[in-house]
């Protein structure tokens, strides 16, 4: 993408406009233009933050981390080319990226061909393999969208995590499919021995997955996706077939998925029927959707929000997937924009100059809210441990805290903090709503 | 004269036992701007989504340009070049103004299902459809989702969608519904202007709309048609005057 846009000049192009071409809609191109500056900006401080990130946290788990981050991000953002901009709810997305995954793996395998290649682009064979598979499920399962495209997906998901087991030759049975990445040709003297070096690997391919998924949506394919998945009968009548239209998303979102299965083959050298299960599907599912599908960096905080919950959260308790599940929850119910409609929901308070306003009264709620939450937290976590923990094992360490989760005096503790935190949250929401409503009105007090 | 823009023949369609067109057989020529009116429940909107290919036809067929177009689907038929409006409100409504326009143009830009073009460096696409924005007034208004234009605007922007293709048979089913006089004033001028010089078959219960813009006029009632003929024609039809127009006229004054 480049500045040099000729769309500054229009209003000349648009002669029979220019009488009433006034104000509004200049400012308007103005606008225009700048965005054109604008969207580059976002992608030169990703490929910044993915360069110096290995220079900030240096240990080997946090490599591990960011590069699970990197996988879920690309596979997130090729689902939401389905469920955001396609209007396709997929219960079955793992098995393009598992299947490209384990295509990978085969190819790491036959020793002569890995041998010539370079070990950076296996990730399009993983695409290829889950376009291919993209290819055929599309041609039926695209014909409607809804219910019957939401059925067939899962139905054919079920279908090839079944065959894991039957087509032992692919899928490896129950042990999988492991190889070695380091059998690839040298890449300008790198043989990915040190995870680092797969880290940048798999940064690169965050960036330009992520890129072309971009530009796809601003294509006339992407644009009629948006179409198709608002509006498909008028769609039909603008020349358009939207089974067509739904098809070519289908088949580029099961490349870029099966890209995500290739980089996960190069990290961890081994492929499982895991991969391919409809658990696999439903969290890719869950990511994208608590990350919000209404913007195009929706999945993207979607998937390093849920990444760090899953290995952050889950250090320090059990119930991590009941947390999880819990916020999944609280989205859909209460902000289904998801983090970045709560992210955008700022934006024209912002414009306005009035965001300060906000800082008070959302300290005012939230940090009791949050010290509720945490009480409640607490309570699930001593429920837990006196449920589940071996008799004579009272005690229990919670918020640096340790305590015996028998006796009283800690559960009125929990308690107490949660009534209180939710309380005050409760009663200064009121003013919260007040602020947000003077925030974002154009007028008043200035 | 030439092949009519549009021929039906013996068009007939049942929905189970009831039988909503009766065997239809219509022509209308190039340039022609035909008005079907009739009472609720006649079957216009039914005979709109027949031409259209929304419904399949029991019996009979549908020729545009000559060319029968029984089996097509209606983006085969659209990119033969005819193009229609919708009596409910049709439109993106989460796209911006400008974005309805621009998907309208696509196809007949010969953008297909391209993917490796991006839109907003197309000057051709841009100015396209901001010209069709202007023929339609709502340029001031291209960068708001479409949705939140008042009911009128829709409508506009809904038959500016329907003539960006560049179709040369255009068919509005009822585009002053629901409108106040001078919203329909303003429709028809618009309609009158971005008609010019095309075929417009348009379904209309407004009287004054139908006897101002129209060159022919088609009763249709129960299924059937009554009478075709030029407005005044039609007017001093005795079985117009006593199945519909009658009424109908009555209730204008």
């Amino acid at each position: 993408m480049t500045n040099k846009d000729p769309r500054t000049d229009i209003p000349k192009g648009a002669k029979p406009s220019e009488q009433i071409m006034t104000d509004p809609s200049k400012a308007s191109e103005r606008m225009r233009a700048g965005s054109m500056t604008l969207t580059l900006v976002p992608w030169v401080v990703a490929a910044v933050l993915l360069a110096i990130l290995p220079q900030l946290f240096t240990n080997n788990s946090a490599l591990t981390i960011m590069n699970q981050m990197s996988i879920t991000i690309v596979f997130a953002l090729a689902y939401n080319m389905l469920l955001g901009q396609g209007g396709m709810l997929s219960f079955g997305h793992a098995v393009y990226a598992g299947v490209g995954g384990f295509a990978c793996m085969h190819i790491m395998n036959m020793s002569d061909f890995f041998a010539s290649i370079p070990l950076v682009i296996l990730p399009v064979f993983g695409g290829l393999f889950g376009m291919g598979l993209a290819m055929i499920v599309g041609s039926f399962s695209t014909r409607s969208a809804g219910t019957v495209f939401a059925m067939i997906s899962l139905g054919v998901g079920e279908l090839i995590a079944a065959c894991s087991v039957i087509i032992v030759a692919f899928f490896g049975g129950e042990e999988g499919v492991s190889g070695d990445r380091t059998y690839a040709q040298p890449f300008f003297g790198v043989e990915f021995l040190q995870q680092e070096e797969v880290y940048y690997l798999t940064a690169a391919w965050v960036i330009i997955s992520a890129a072309l998924m971009y530009l796809w949506s601003r294509t006339p394919v992407g644009r009629m996706a948006n179409a198709v998945r608002d509006n498909p009968e008028r769609a039909e009548f603008l020349g358009y077939s939207s089974r067509w239209v739904r098809y070519y998303s289908f088949v580029a979102s099961g490349f870029f998925a099966g890209v995500a299965g290739g980089l996960f083959a190069i990290n961890y050298e081994i492929l499982t029927e895991e991969n391919l299960n409809t658990a696999s599907s439903g969290v890719i599912l869950l990511v994208t959707f608590l990350g919000g599908v209404g913007f195009f960096f929706g999945p993207i905080i979607g998937a390093i929000a849920f990444t760090l919950l899953q290995t952050v959260l889950s250090l320090s308790t059990e119930l991590w997937a009941f947390y999880a599940g819990s916020l999944f929850l609280a989205t859909v119910m209460f902000f289904p924009g998801g983090l970045a409609g709560l992210i955008m929901m700022h934006v024209p308070a912002f414009k306005l100059g009035k965001a300060g306003k906000l800082v008070m009264p959302y300290i005012k709620t939230l940090l009791p809210g949050a010290i509720g939450i945490l009480g409640l937290a607490a309570l699930v976590e001593m429920t837990f441990h006196y449920r589940h923990a071996a008799t004579g094992d009272d005690e229990m360490t919670i918020f640096w805290t340790t305590f015996d989760s028998h006796s009283l005096m800690p559960w009125i503790i929990a308690g107490a903090l949660t009534l209180i935190g939710l309380g005050i949250a409760r009663a200064t929401a009121p003013a919260l709503k007040d602020a947000w409503s003077e925030a974002n009105s154009a007028g008043g007090a200035s | 004269m030439s092949t009519p823009a549009l021929e039906l023949n013996g068009l007939k369609k049942s929905f189970g036992k009831a039988e909503i067109i009766r065997g239809i057989d219509l022509s209308i020529g190039k340039a022609e701007r035909h008005a079907i009116i009739g009472p609720n429940g006649a079957g216009k909107s039914t005979l709109f989504n027949l031409i259209t290919a929304r419904f399949a036809p029991t019996a009979g067929t549908v020729k545009l340009h000559g060319e029968n177009l029984a089996g097509l689907e209606p983006f085969q038929i659209n990119r033969k070049g005819l193009s229609r409006s919708f009596q409910i409100t049709n439109i993106f409504p989460a796209m911006t103004v400008f974005e309805n326009v621009r998907c309208a143009l696509l196809w007949s830009q010969g953008y297909k299902y391209s993917f490796w073009h991006l839109v907003n460096k197309k000057r051709d696409l841009t100015e396209g459809a901001d010209a069709i924005l202007d023929k339609i007034n709502l340029l001031e208004r291209r960068n708001l989702p479409a949705g939140t234009l008042s009911y009128a605007e829709q409508r506009a922007l809904e038959i500016g969608i329907t003539i960006a293709g560049g179709a040369d048979v255009i068919m509005l089913d009822e585009p002053t519904a629901g409108m106040s006089n001078t919203e329909t004033d303003y429709i028809t001028d618009l309609i009158l202007k971005v008609t010019e010089g095309k075929t417009l078959i348009m379904v209309e219960h407004d009287m004054s709309v139908v006897f101002g813009l129209a060159d022919r006029i088609s009763v249709l009632v129960y299924g059937e048609i009554l009478a075709t003929g030029k407005p005044a024609e039609v007017r001093a039809d005795a079985k117009v005057q006593e199945a519909y127009l009658g009424a109908a006229l009555e209730a204008e004054h």
